[in-house]
């Protein structure tokens, strides 16, 4: 084989090919471009965090505990603290916070602050610098979203408990806190010393006790927590070191980005797709030129490895201004993700990902453009001489089976590169497989079935706009899997949000709560009680809370079971750790199902253990079944139970649920907090009900769900936004697929257009064969792309989410004649050029 | 094939061509003549007999092989031109040279050489002229200077005025007779044109896939 005629030959004849299927080479663009995007991005995000690993703990080491830190551990911290380290306590629990100027209320996360926190970055306060005001009397720094709540502004009085505090100023941004987590839960921060006058430390209040450290010696920290490991196990605080702590954001973020990137995968996919169909239609317009070559002397090698050049040449061209438009993006996801980001991202070029950019753009368009390549071999030398019908035969040797399993093991290969867990990325190669194969079962299906189920008694120009659906050169199959690929990746991200959304709409139905009042004392039961009842509301029935802790499972102590390495079936960690909340009652409710065992009915055997009734999922964890015995540490009193049923319990229902259930009479005596929820309808009245109920008991709290609803709603649309915006690059590449297909066959169309109107055909008629075509195409392409789009919807949120399933029919109807409508359009648009032009120029044209 | 059974386009062909000579094929259309031709360039094989060519016999080489055989002896001229659309004049002269192994060593000679093919079919002026900004009779001439590029020991004409008016014809095969006899090239061609064939030093007719004088 000649390498110089090769290369010559590629070069020359890549001039015009550049024009015709140059345009395929952007899907693979944006494709590359998502890849770059999402990749560098992570690189990013994962070097930001490390380079502030610092700042997003503000401290070296942080001890946590639920309880005020215990002697023991206090003076081995003073013992640091006196060698040069600095200590900041943080006192968390939840509260309502009482604007007294407006009489607004909101449940917030507060904060008492001692000390130097943060040791590591700062605060960001407005107005700027408000942030030392805490060391400085009975001030208060509240989160913006506090503030709009309440309709307060700076200077304004806040009440928190029986304490009240001047607002000093707002938060703009906390050092290691994504800016999501202050619409999650809303911060205030006051001085430690005012923390007891709330008189909010009382029982049955969640209280988190933090302790900031900075060591003398920064790298210190892993090595303190390991020497004390055993001590700071014992009374039961937690150790976060910086490394622990940034490597849980580097995981959760790379997580997310590795999901978006997947997204970002589909738009290669795609593209690969474009770039095989354009290969197809290309190698089928150089049949000729092939043969031409052949008869003078090329062999089969060298004319493949002209057109495998081209291949390569026009796929790194595509790649490189993927990684171009890659890089763009990267500059702008900061902006777009920037509500989970716990640290200032800055982007910076990251070869290795943009060489793998490059390489995965050339090695997709090469292996997907092969299959149809393969062809070129097949060209005999003789269809110089005779014009052949069709293309050669299709060859199934042993290059076009390589070719397919090189193909598979790309897709599968990059999918599980791009995916957070290597069976997420099996999942996705097959979900992709599976679509692309309904889609081009369809296609299928549809040439077959015109043919067979041919109008053949309707007007001529539906007629010939059928025929054109399943004659020579068609473009079916590229349509039908771009249009319907587009569709199903809007559809069911459509579907799930929408399922999501509506799950957790409060207002959805008039009967149900949108009212958490919480942290009852038992004295104040009838009092709260009555308080709503005054305002004209249902306080419903008030439900026990008991705080309890496992000791033991089947008389086996916890920590002996947590360190038993024997390899027998190990309970799961936070199951038997967990704080739990339990209560009891005589009945089931609406949200729970028995699944094994028996309620208690009937009275206890004399003698047999109290009776309980555990949720099955935290059955499994706990690997306890009917008849296992458990024992609870109660506030310190030891209670042995037997499990005597498992509930299913379905979570996604704003009710007050719980993992264990006891039978009354056992737990009537431990202390107890209450909780209640109720219906209050108007905004307004919610606001007095809650306002009159803190003013009359500080310590009670209340959660008004529609707020946690606008929560979920700015959560789930700021993850959508992210998803949708690398969906773009899937619709793009989509797009750019569908134009390009539709002008391939422009040649032909127009070919034949100005023969019918030669023939004496008008511009309407001509028209309307076009309209014809499009629209059977877009529809069934539209179709069954939302069909697909309500099967992975249905499945995902029945399986992964675990709700029950509604369909958006209209919204998905609607997309899906988005699609159709877009087909059509693009069809005659690429048509105009035809119905236009004056037909012997055309014939002109087309005919040399 | 044709129609699933096999169909017999040729039987008891026994000819030879004179070195430097000029053969025409003759025939009415269905009489297997471009059959006849393919299978003395080699670009088919026959499913019995012999194929020699230039001392060769074709018919143990592969497919390969005879593409090498081809890309150093043989020229082609076809009826409907067959110039690589996407290349210009002098880049389809210049194809078969480079198709030779060593063509990179002699870039610049061959380049000079066919500047001159195209020059001595009277193209001097539009090198670098696409194929669709030639008229068919030009296209063809281009043709002919692609075929002669290599200096082949065989040319095979396949009907080459058959797509040309009768003047540009005539032009076209003056052009081809002349090449020839300055190389000193074989020519087979292949035509329904008495006219043209009676230039021929010799003349083959084919009825029904057999040699009839």
């Amino acid at each position: 084989m000649s390498l110089h005629f090769t290369l010559a030959m590629a070069r020359r004849e890549g001039r015009s090919s550049w024009r015709r299927i140059g345009f395929y080479m952007a899907s693979i663009t944006l494709g590359v471009g998502a890849l770059v995007a999402i990749n560098s991005f992570r690189s990013d995000v994962t070097a930001a965090i490390h380079r502030e690993a610092r700042t997003l703990l503000g401290a070296d080491l942080r001890l946590s505990s639920r309880r005020p830190l215990p002697d023991t551990v206090q003076s081995l911290l003073d013992s640091l603290t006196g060698a040069g380290a600095e200590a900041s306590y943080v006192t968390s629990f939840s509260s309502m916070a009482l604007a007294t100027r407006t009489g607004r209320t909101r449940l917030v996360n507060v904060r008492g602050l001692e000390g130097g926190f943060p040791f590591y970055g700062e605060v960001e306060t407005d107005p700027a610098g408000s942030w030392s005001e805490l060391q400085s009397g009975r001030h208060a720094l509240v989160d913006r979203s506090v503030l709009i709540y309440l309709g307060a502004r700076v200077g304004d009085e806040l009440r928190i408990g029986q304490a009240s505090f001047t607002i000093a100023g707002s938060i703009v941004r906390m050092p290691g806190e994504a800016d999501i987590s202050a619409a999650i839960r809303p911060r205030v921060i006051i001085p430690a010393a005012y923390v007891a006058e709330t008189e909010l430390l009382g029982f049955g209040s969640l209280v988190r006790y933090r302790t900031y450290v900075s060591l003398t010696d920064p790298e210190g920290a892993d090595a303190f927590a390991e020497r004390y490991e055993a001590l700071l196990h014992e009374e039961e605080v937690g150790t976060t070191t910086v490394a622990e702590r940034a490597e849980d954001y580097a995981r959760s973020l790379d997580i997310f980005a590795r999901f978006l990137g997947l997204v970002g995968l589909a738009a290669l996919l795609l593209g690969g797709l474009g770039v095989a169909s354009a290969v197809h239609v290309f190698v089928k317009r150089k049949l000729e030129t092939v043969a031409v070559l052949r008869c003078i002397g090329a062999t089969q090698r060298t004319v493949f490895a002209v057109y495998l050049l081209q291949a390569v040449l026009m796929g790194l061209g595509g790649s490189a201004a993927g990684v171009i438009l890659g890089l763009a993006v990267q500059a702008l996801l900061p902006g777009i993700l920037g509500d989970f980001l716990p640290v200032a991202v800055s982007p910076t070029l990251h070869p290795i990902v943009i060489l793998a950019g490059l390489g995965v753009g050339v090695w997709v368009a090469v292996v997907f453009g092969l299959l149809p390549l393969l062809s070129v071999r097949d060209v005999t030398p003789l269809a110089a001489l005779r014009r052949a019908f069709d293309g050669p035969e299709r060859r199934w040797d042993v290059w076009r089976l390589a070719v397919i399993g090189a193909l598979v093991a790309t897709v599968v290969a990059l999918s599980i590169a791009q995916a957070p867990h290597p069976w997420a990325g099996v999942a996705f190669a097959a979900a992709a497989a599976v679509t692309v194969a309904i889609l081009g079962g369809t296609a299928w299906a549809l040439t077959r079935a015109t043919r067979r189920l041919f109008p053949r008694r309707a007007p001529y120009v539906v007629r010939q706009g059928v025929a054109n659906l399943f004659r020579p050169h068609n473009q079916t199959v590229a349509v039908t899997l771009t249009v319907g690929f587009g569709v199903f990746v809007l559809g069911s991200m459509h579907i799930v949000q929408r399922n999501l959304l509506d799950r957790l709409s409060v207002d959805a139905s008039p009967d149900r709560p949108n009212l958490v009042v919480f942290d009852v004392q038992q004295d104040q039961r009838d009092g709260v009680a009555s308080l709503i009842e005054e305002h004209g509301f249902s306080a419903g029935e008030l439900t026990p809370l008991i705080p309890a802790r496992i000791a033991a499972l089947n008389d086996r102590p916890v920590d002996e079971l947590l360190e038993d390495t024997t390899g027998s079936p190990q309970p799961e960690h936070w199951a038997v750790r967990r704080e739990y909340r339990h209560t009891y009652r005589d009945s089931l409710v609406g949200s729970e199902e028995l699944v094994a065992g028996r309620w208690w009915d009937e009275p206890a055997a004399p003698g047999a253990l109290p009776r309980i009734s555990v949720e099955e999922d935290v059955a499994d964890d706990l690997g306890v079944g009917l008849g296992d015995r458990i024992t609870w540490d109660v506030q310190g009193v030891l209670i042995e139970t037997e499990v005597t049923s498992l509930r299913r319990v379905s979570w996604a229902r704003f009710e007050t649920n719980f993992f264990v259930v006891f039978e009354p009479g056992v737990l009537d005596a431990a202390p107890t907090v209450y909780v209640t929820l109720t219906r209050v309808p108007g905004e307004e009245e919610r606001a007095v009900l809650q306002r009159d109920l803190v003013e009359a008991y500080p310590n009670v709290s209340a959660l008004d769900l529609s707020l946690v609803q606008q929560t979920i709603e700015t959560l789930v649309g700021s993850i959508a936004l992210a998803i949708r915006f690398m969906a773009l690059f899937s619709i793009a590449s989509g797009m750019i697929v569908l134009v390009a297909a539709v002008a391939t066959s422009r040649y032909q169309r127009v070919r034949e257009s100005v023969l019918l109107k030669t023939l004496g055909g008008q511009a309407r008629q001509v028209r309307q064969v076009l309209a014809t075509e499009y629209v059977a195409l877009g529809s069934l392409a539209g179709l069954t792309g939302c069909i697909l789009a309500g099967v992975a919807g249905w499945a995902l949120v029945t399986f992964l989410f675990e709700l029950s399933f509604r369909l958006p029919l209209l919204q998905l109807a609607g997309i899906g004649l988005a699609a159709a409508a877009t087909t059509v359009l693009v069809g005659l648009v690429a048509g105009r050029d035809a119905l236009r032009r004056a037909p012997l120029a055309v014939l002109r044209e087309i005919g040399e | 094939m044709s129609g699933g059974r096999p169909l017999t386009v040729l039987s008891d062909i026994n000819l030879t061509v004179q070195p430097q000579g000029f053969l025409a094929i003759v025939g009415p259309s269905g009489s297997g003549k471009t059959t006849l031709l393919g299978l003395l360039a080699g670009l088919d094989r026959p499913t019995a007999g012999r194929v020699v060519l230039d001392g060769e016999d074709l018919g143990p080489l592969t497919e390969d092989a005879r593409a090498r055989v081809r890309a150093e002896k043989v020229g082609f001229v076809f009826q409907t031109f067959q110039l690589i659309p996407t290349l210009t004049a002098l880049e389809n002269v210049l194809v078969p040279v480079e198709l030779r192994p060593g063509a990179a060593g002699r870039a610049g000679s061959a380049e000079q050489r066919a500047r001159e093919l195209l020059a001595r079919v009277g193209l001097g002026e539009r090198t670098h002229h696409y194929p669709a900004q030639l008229s068919g009779g030009e296209q063809q001439r281009v043709a002919l200077a692609r075929a002669f590029a290599n200096e082949p020991k065989v040319l095979f004409a396949d009907e080459p005025t058959g797509n040309l008016d009768g003047e540009t014809g005539h032009a076209v095969i003056d052009l081809l007779v002349a090449l020839n006899t300055e190389s000193q090239t074989t020519l087979v061609l292949v035509t329904h044109d008495q006219e043209l064939a009676q230039r021929a030093h010799d003349v083959v007719r084919l009825s029904g896939g057999k040699i009839v004088t």
